[in-house]
C-alpha cells in the first residue's frame, strides 16, 4: 500500500522521465563522485612525510575512539563509517593468549586453543556477517567485522577478572563470581553490537539476524567461564 | 528442478536490491554495445562495412566465410584485417546463423532472439557484477581471451607501424637508443594489455563463484515463519497419501545446526572430554555439519535412486529441521544427567521429529519397497545419531543407572569438570525428587 501510494505521489515528478530518450548519435559519458567527508583532510597532504609519532597516534586515537563507542553504546556512525580491524585483532590475540594453557591435559592441548580461539571468533564473525548480508542488510562486509571484534571488548576484560579471580582461588564463591561477570558482560557485548547492527536490518528480521551472535557471545563465554589455568 | 529462478539468470537486469545501482537506459548507440558474450571490442576493430549486418537472410556471407573459419579461431585470421568476420562467423556455428553475424554493428543485432539470450551485456550494464549469473558466458572463456590475445596482435602490430615510422626519424640520434625506446614501448603496450585481460577474467570468475546473492532466496524468511516450522517439525503429518510441502529455506537449519555445536561444546565442556587429535571446537563443528550435509547427500541420493520427489535444498531444509528435536533433548539431558530421561526424550521427542520426516518422505514416495528403503534409513540414522551424540561427548565415569528403581536409588557417581559441586549436586537431588514423586 505504502509503495503504490510513494508511485503515485511520485507520478507528477518524475513523469518527465517516461519518455525520455537517449538518441543513436549522443554519447552518454560522465563521471560520478561520491564525496568522502571523513577522508578529504588527509588527501589535503601527503602523510608520508610527517613523523611515525603521528601516524602511529592518529591510528591510537581512531582505536580508543571506538573502544569508547563500545563501553558506552549509543546508536552513533562512527563505529560503522571508519572501520578498522586493528580493535578486533588487539583484542582477538589477547583474549587467545589469556585463554590458552588451560585445558584438563595440558602436555598436547595447549597449542590448538590459541588458533581454536582465534578460527572460532573470525570464522563466526564472517558466518554472522554473511547470514546479515544475505537477510538484507545494509552494512558491508569489513564493517560488520569491525562491529562483532570491537565488541569482544566486555568479554576481554570478563577475561581479565576471571584471571585475576582464579589467582585468589577456585571454590565456589569465584565461580559465582566468575559466572556472574561473564554473564553481565556477555549481555552488553550482545547488547553493544545489536545496537550497531540491528539498523541495518530491515526492522521485521532484527531477530533473525540478533540470534546468531547472540549464539557467537555465548560460545566465546562459556570458553571463558569454562577456564582452568593449570 | 528449480522451481523458480534466482534474480539476474537470462540476461535481465539485476533487482535493484539495497545498495546496488541499477540504471537501465536504452542501450541505442551501436558503437557502445559489445558483441554478445563478448568483452568490449573498440571500434577500429569492428566489422568492416562489407560483412555488417546481415540480420535478416544473411545467407551470401555466412557459407562463403564459414569454411574460412572452420573450428578455428587464430591469430592469422585477425591480422588478416577480417577481424571482424572472423569473430563475428564463429558463433555461427552454434546453431544460430543469422542472429549472430551482426552483433557489434547495429543495435539492432542485439535483440535478436539467440544474441539476446547470451545476456553478454555485462561489461555494459550498471551493477551487473553483483547479482547477474552468466553461465551461458563461462564456456567462452577460452576462446575470448584467445581472441583478446588476437586483438591485442593487431593493436600491436599497428603500434608497430606507428613506432616504426617514429623511430625510423629518430634513428639519426643512435639507432641503439631507438631501438631500446621502442622495445621498452612496446613492452609497455603489451604488459599493458595482459593486465587488462587478466584483470578482466579474474573479475569476471569473481562475480561468478563468489557471488554470494545464488544464496539470498533462501534466506527470504520472517522470524514467524522460522517459529512456524519449528513448531512444525515436531507435529507429524497425517496425510500421506499427497505430497507434503516443504519449505526450501536455508536460514532455519543453519541456525539449527550452529546451535547443536554450542549445545555440543557446552556437553563436551562439562564432561572433561579430551580430544587427542584436533580441538574440541573443530570436533563438534564437525560433527554437527558432517551429519547434515553428509546424511542430507545420502538420503537424496537415495530418493534418487527410490523415485523420490524431493530436491536437495529440501532435504537440506528438512534434515536441518528434524534437529530442533536432537536440540531439545540434549540441551536438556545435558543438563540434568538422568539416564531414563535421556532415553525418555530419545523415544518421545526424537521419534516425533523423526516421525515428521518420515512421513513427509513417504508421502512424497510411491511404492511400498521404496517407502521401506527410504524411510528406514532415515528414521535409524537419525536416532542413531541422538544416541551417538549422547553417549560419546558425554562420558560419564561409573555407577550410572539406566532405570528408575524407586527410593532405593544410589546417587549418582560423576566427575564433572569445572562445575562445583554446588549445582551438580543440586541438579541431581533435584531430578531425583521429582523423580521420586513421580
Amino acid at each position: 500500500m505504502a509503495a503504490a501510494e510513494g508511485s503515485g505521489d511520485g507520478g507528477p515528478l518524475f513523469a518527465g522521465l517516461a519518455d525520455v530518450s537517449i538518441s543513436g548519435d549522443i554519447p552518454v559519458e560522465g563521471e560520478i563522485t561520491v564525496p568522502v567527508g571523513s577522508r578529504s583532510p588527509d588527501e589535503d597532504y601527503s602523510t608520508l612525510d610527517e613523523p611515525v609519532k603521528d601516524t602511529i597516534m592518529r591510528d591510537l586515537k581512531a582505536v580508543g575512539k571506538k573502544f569508547v563507542h563500545v563501553m558506552y553504546p549509543k546508536k552513533s556512525s562512527a563505529l560503522l563509517r571508519d572501520w578498522d580491524l586493528w580493535g578486533p585483532l588487539v583484542l582477538c590475540v589477547s583474549l587467545a593468549l589469556m585463554l590458552q594453557g588451560g585445558s584438563a591435559d595440558s602436555k598436547d592441548d595447549g597449542g590448538p586453543q590459541f588458533a581454536e580461539v582465534f578460527v572460532i571468533i573470525w570464522f563466526g564473525a564472517v558466518v554472522i556477517t554473511l547470514n546479515s548480508k544475505l537477510l538484507g542488510g545494509t552494512i558491508s562486509f569489513f564493517q560488520s567485522l569491525c562491529v562483532l571484534g570491537y565488541c569482544i571488548m566486555p568479554l576481554t576484560v570478563a577475561m581479565l577478572v576471571c584471571r585475576l579471580v582464579l589467582l585468589a582461588g577456585s571454590g565456589t564463591i569465584s565461580f559465582i563470581i566468575r559466572l556472574i561477570v561473564v554473564v553481565a558482560m556477555f549481555g552488553w557485548s550482545t547488547l553493544a553490537s545489536t545496537a550497531f547492527l540491528a539498523d541495518s536490518q530491515p526492522p521485521n528480521r532484527k531477530g533473525l539476524v540478533v540470534y546468531p551472535i547472540f549464539l557467537f557471545y555465548f560460545v566465546i563465554s562459556w570458553m571463558i567461564l569454562t577456564f582452568t589455568p593449570q | 528442478m528449480r522451481g523458480f529462478a534466482a534474480p539476474g539468470e537470462r540476461g535481465l537486469p539485476p533487482p535493484a536490491g539495497p545498495g546496488s545501482l541499477s540504471l537501465s537506459l536504452p542501450l541505442s548507440p551501436p558503437q557502445r554495445i559489445p558483441p554478445p558474450r563478448r568483452l568490449v571490442v573498440p571500434p577500429p576493430l569492428l566489422t568492416p562495412p562489407a560483412l555488417r549486418h546481415t540480420q535478416d537472410g544473411g545467407t551470401a556471407h555466412p557459407p562463403d566465410a564459414l569454411p574460412r573459419e572452420s573450428g578455428r579461431l587464430s591469430a592469422a585470421n585477425v591480422t588478416s584485417g577480417c577481424c571482424g568476420a572472423g569473430k563475428r562467423l564463429r558463433p555461427a556455428r552454434r546453431g544460430a546463423g543469422t542472429g549472430t553475424m551482426s552483433a557489434a554493428a547495429a543495435g539492432g543485432s542485439s535483440r535478436s532472439g539467440t544474441a539476446g539470450d547470451w545476456g553478454g551485456f555485462e561489461d555494459n550494464m550498471q551493477g551487473g557484477g553483483s547479482a547477474v549469473i552468466d553461465m551461458e558466458n563461462m564456456d567462452d572463456t577460452s576462446g575470448s581471451s584467445f581472441e583478446d590475445m588476437g586483438e591485442m596482435h593487431q593493436r600491436m602490430k599497428e603500434e608497430e607501424e606507428e613506432e616504426g615510422e617514429a623511430g625510423a626519424a629518430e634513428e639519426e640520434d643512435g639507432e641503439f637508443l631507438g631501438m631500446k625506446g621502442l622495445r621498452g614501448q612496446l613492452g609497455r603496450q603489451v604488459a599493458d594489455q595482459m593486465w587488462q585481460v587478466g584483470k578482466r577474467q579474474a573479475t569476471r570468475a569473481f562475480s561468478l563463484y563468489a557471488n554470494i546473492d545464488i544464496l539470498r532466496p533462501y534466506f527470504d524468511v520472517e522470524p514467524i515463519q522460522v517459529r512456524a516450522r519449528l513448531m512444525e517439525s515436531m507435529i507429524p503429518v497425517k496425510m500421506i497419501n499427497f505430497p507434503q510441502k516443504i519449505a526450501g529455506e536455508l536460514y532455519g537449519p543453519l541456525m539449527l545446526v550452529f546451535t547443536l555445536v554450542a549445545i555440543l561444546l557446552h556437553g563436551m565442556k562439562t564432561s572433561d572430554t579430551i580430544i587427542r587429535e584436533g580441538t574440541l571446537m573443530g570436533t563438534a563443528i564437525g560433527t554437527c555439519f558432517g551429519y547434515w550435509l553428509g546424511v542430507s547427500s545420502f538420503i537424496y541420493f537415495l530418493a534418487y535412486l527410490c523415485n523420490a520427489q524431493i530436491t536437495m535444498v529440501q532435504m537440506l531444509s528438512l534434515l536441518g529441521y528434524g534437529l530442533f528435536g536432537h536440540c531439545i533433548t540434549l540441551f536438556v539431558t545435558y543438563n540434568i544427567h538422568f539416564h531414563s530421561l535421556f532415553y525418555i526424550f530419545w523415544l518421545g521427542v526424537g521419534g516425533l521429529s523423526t516421525l515428521r520426516m518420515v512421513a513427509v518422505l513417504v508421502s512424497r514416495t510411491v511404492g511400498h519397497t521404496q517407502r521401506l528403503i527410504l524411510c528406514g534409513t532415515l528414521a535409524a540414522l537419525h536416532m542413531l545419531f541422538l544416541l551417538y551424540l549422547h553417549f560419546a561427548y558425554h562420558k560419564v565415569v561409573e555407577g550410572i543407572l539406566d532405570t528408575l528403581e524407586g527410593p532405593n536409588m544410589p546417587p549418582f557417581q560423576r566427575v564433572a569438570r569445572d562445575i562445583p559441586v554446588v549445582s551438580n549436586a543440586v541438579l541431581n537431588t533435584t531430578a531425583k525428587a521429582i523423580a521420586l514423586t513421580l
